[in-house]
């Protein structure tokens, strides 16, 4: 540690720095495909688990179950090196055609997260007492106007919170793409380690803004949490 | 789509405790190692820093805050590359990439864990304070005598939801090289060749069962220590 | 025994103690009235000092609350509190919750504390619920243990804040007798209560407070008799009105 020499300028301008630069940028990509494909295919799960049907209702519990209670990285692989034997076809050319790797890392994260989104998009609704219901029917809306006036504004309201939370999970998460090859930040970062041998800087680097991302976000819901969730306290 | 699980058959005894009791122990055995050993420490990590961040005295508070909001901001990724790195150049010498896992696990659940330590400790009434310091007990008395005992039951489920969270997690040490049961799974693979889809569903599958079955336990303590409260 | 100089005290803007003084004398039971809001609670926590206040003088037996020499711990350790809401600690028997402080700040032997602790559970009459733990207790028997509780401290003060007012109607007075015995045998008592009854029969003096404000300082009889302040006289009115 005594003898290592700083050298900040590598990571601040050059080929260094395009590296970490076009890391964030895919970082970034996987994140945007990742928290829109994980919101949608949440919501679906969620209301799949509250319909009134049994059989979906039990498809969406062992779907929760199981994608929860698995590591991601698994998934990751499976989707890299195992899934051409299960899936179509036609699906197998079509990723053949695409950026393979990123929408492998794609796939696994937006099922891994939405298995999350889902029970956060539950518990949303279920928290809103059921005499909101109750009392929104008996001053004479229908179930639909119901939802839509009173149930579902508030549960968005108390939702949003852990929402955002797996957002920032996800991206985070979008770190283990590295391993099947996204060269993602944290790709770019050891990618800069190797060739340097500053990988101090490097990972300074990726931390730094990774920390920006949290940070940032967190502030943000810092203050949805005191200005709409709970104004009366500030 | 024609499956052969006679791959998993072969290799079962090194999935699961890799080359013990002929080399060192790797698979699914090397996997319960590395969560039970970092859920222990990041137990006293978490208790420790939980504690500190409500010191009453901001010198302590805020640095140990920051920490926690900083380890909780990274990926465990690059928490467990910090210390791949950081830990030889601190220690002066190198450090076993098992080590390095635990200690990267350790620091990155402790925060976590410090989190749920919180909670349980502002959830348990003001009134058991006063109570306490009523009677003459100094706070840290306090503590250890009324507030962590009635805080922990509220704890527990949450710790065994982040003991599952790091059977996950360990996952991760595959990366340096460490022969857990994801590294055998991709060893394997590579040998093989010809069945990654076999190999990585048999894989989820003995991950699932471990961390459902904890995902479970902690919903029945929740509802048994619900059920207690209310009595 | 406690003295209270022009003190006053603020939660942020609001002043809820307003240059009050007031003397308690050993072996006095100074009963503490007043409407909803007025500073009852925080009054009496002043005393072991769960409020801290923020201008004037307090003393407690000898040692000055403002000083920072003031050793927190001894204060609180002869200064006994009991609260509206028992705060007995749901983990630990009965027993435990009453030898704790002894074994941990007196470092009174285990079986000596116990001892001590039987004695006193026999005294509020609840000998046979040593081993009990508080949620398997009514409310009165959980706020008697309560007292047992701040008594195994051997306090020179006791401190009650409603001790009865989150009490069902009937046990309300096996609660107030062992106050009542408390009284008799020297204890110096302040306490926070809408217990006219308790007030007349065993209270030296009866203080009625509005808006952080001690009003009327008073002997009992002569409180209930003829108050002097339109405010007492209004609150007296609603306490024995029916709807009560
Ligand atoms: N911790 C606090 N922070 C801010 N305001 C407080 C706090 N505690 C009490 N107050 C306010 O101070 C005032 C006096 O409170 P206090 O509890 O002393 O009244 P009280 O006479 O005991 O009333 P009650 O009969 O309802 O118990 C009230 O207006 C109350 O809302
Ligand atoms: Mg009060």
């Amino acid at each position: 540690m005594l003898k290592y020499h700083f050298d900040w300028s590598i990571i601040t301008s050059g080929k260094y720095f395009e590296w970490l630069v076009s890391g964030l940028k895919v970082t970034l990509e996987l994140s945007a495909v990742g928290i829109v494909g994980a919101f949608v295919l949440g919501l679906v799960i969620a209301v799949l688990k509250m319909s009134n049907f049994k059989p979906l209702r039990w498809l969406a519990s062992v779907y929760l179950e199981f994608f929860r209670n698995t590591p991601l990285l698994i998934q990751i692989f499976f989707w890299y090196f195992g899934s051409y034997k299960v899936l179509p076809t036609a699906v197998n050319e079509w990723l053949n055609n695409t950026n393979f790797e990123f929408a492998a890392a794609a796939i696994a994260l937006i099922i891994y997260t939405s298995a999350f989104i889902a029970e956060d998009i539950r518990s949303g609704i279920l928290s809103i007492p059921k005499e909101q219901m109750e009392a929104a029917r008996s001053a004479g809306f229908s179930f639909l106007r119901s939802m839509q006036y009173i149930i579902l504004p508030q549960a968005v309201r108390i939702t949003i919170p852990p929402l955002v939370n797996q957002f920032l999970n996800l991206a985070k998460n979008s770190s283990l793409a590295m391993t099947i090859g996204v060269m993602e930040l944290t790709y770019q970062a050891r990618q800069v380690e190797s060739y340097s041998f500053k990988g101090f800087e490097a990972f300074t680097a990726a931390t730094v803004v990774y920390l920006a991302l949290s940070v940032s976000i967190t502030f943000i819901m810092d203050l949805y949490n005191k200005r709409v969730l709970n104004p009366q306290r500030s | 789509m024609d499956l052969d699980f006679q791959v998993i058959i072969d290799n079962f005894t090194y999935f699961m405790i890799g080359r013990y009791p002929n080399g060192p122990l790797g698979g699914l055995g090397l996997t319960m190692y590395l969560a039970v050993v970092s859920c222990i420490l990041s137990f006293f990590g978490g208790l420790i820093l939980g504690l500190l961040s409500l010191s009453r005295y901001p010198v302590i508070r805020y640095p140990v805050n920051l920490f926690i909001n900083t380890i909780r901001g990274l990926p465990l990724l690059m928490v467990i590359f910090w210390m791949y790195f950081l830990l030889p150049a601190l220690m002066g010498k190198t450090v076993p990439e098992s080590q390095t896992v635990i200690m990267g696990l350790t620091v990155f659940t402790s925060a976590y864990m410090s989190q749920i330590v919180r909670a349980g400790i502002m959830g348990v009434p003001k009134g058991q304070t006063e109570a306490a310091i009523s009677t003459g007990l100094k706070g840290w008395q306090t503590m250890l005598y009324i507030i962590l005992p009635q805080g922990m039951r509220n704890m527990i489920p949450s710790f065994v939801n982040q003991f599952v969270s790091l059977i996950k997690d360990t996952s991760l040490a595959f990366i340096v090289g460490v022969s857990e049961l994801t590294h055998v799974g991709t060893q394997v693979n590579n040998r093989t060749m010809s069945y990654p889809t076999e190999i990585f569903i048999f894989i989820a599958a003995v991950y699932f069962v471990l961390c459902f079955a904890f995902t479970s336990f902690s919903r029945w303590l929740e509802q048994r220590l619900a059920w207690r409260k209310s009595i | 025994m406690i003295q209270f100089q022009n003190v006053h005290k603020w939660f942020k803007t609001l002043h809820v103690l307003n240059d009050v003084n007031l003397h308690v004398k050993q072996g006095e039971v100074v009963v503490v009235c007043g409407p909803s809001g007025s500073g009852k609670s925080t009054l009496i926590r002043t005393i072991n000092k769960l409020e801290p206040i923020n201008e004037g003088r307090l003393t407690v037996d000898g040692m000055d609350l403002l000083s920072k020499k003031t050793d927190l711990n001894r204060l609180r350790a002869e200064v006994g509190f009991v609260f509206q809401q028992f705060n007995l600690y749901p983990h630990l028997s009965v027993l435990s919750n009453i030898t704790l402080a002894p074994i941990k700040i007196r470092n009174t032997p285990k079986k000596e504390a116990e001892e001590q602790a039987m004695q006193l559970l026999e005294r509020v009459g609840l000998a046979m619920k040593r081993d009990a733990y508080p949620t398997q207790l009514s409310g009165g028997q959980q706020q008697r243990v309560a007292i047992a509780r701040a008594l195994a401290m051997k306090p020179r003060i006791m401190l009650f804040d409603e001790p009865t007012s989150a009490l069902d109607p009937e046990m309300i007075g096996e609660v107030l007798a062992v106050m009542q015995d408390l009284a008799k045998s020297g204890m110096t008592m302040v306490v926070v209560t809408h217990e006219m009854g308790f007030a007349r029969e065993v209270a030296d003096r009866v203080v009625f407070m509005d808006h952080g404000v001690i009003l009327e300082e008073a002997q009992p009889e002569e409180f209930f008799r003829n108050p002097q302040h339109d405010r007492a006289k209004q609150f007296l009115k609603q306490l024995l009105s029916p709807m009560h």
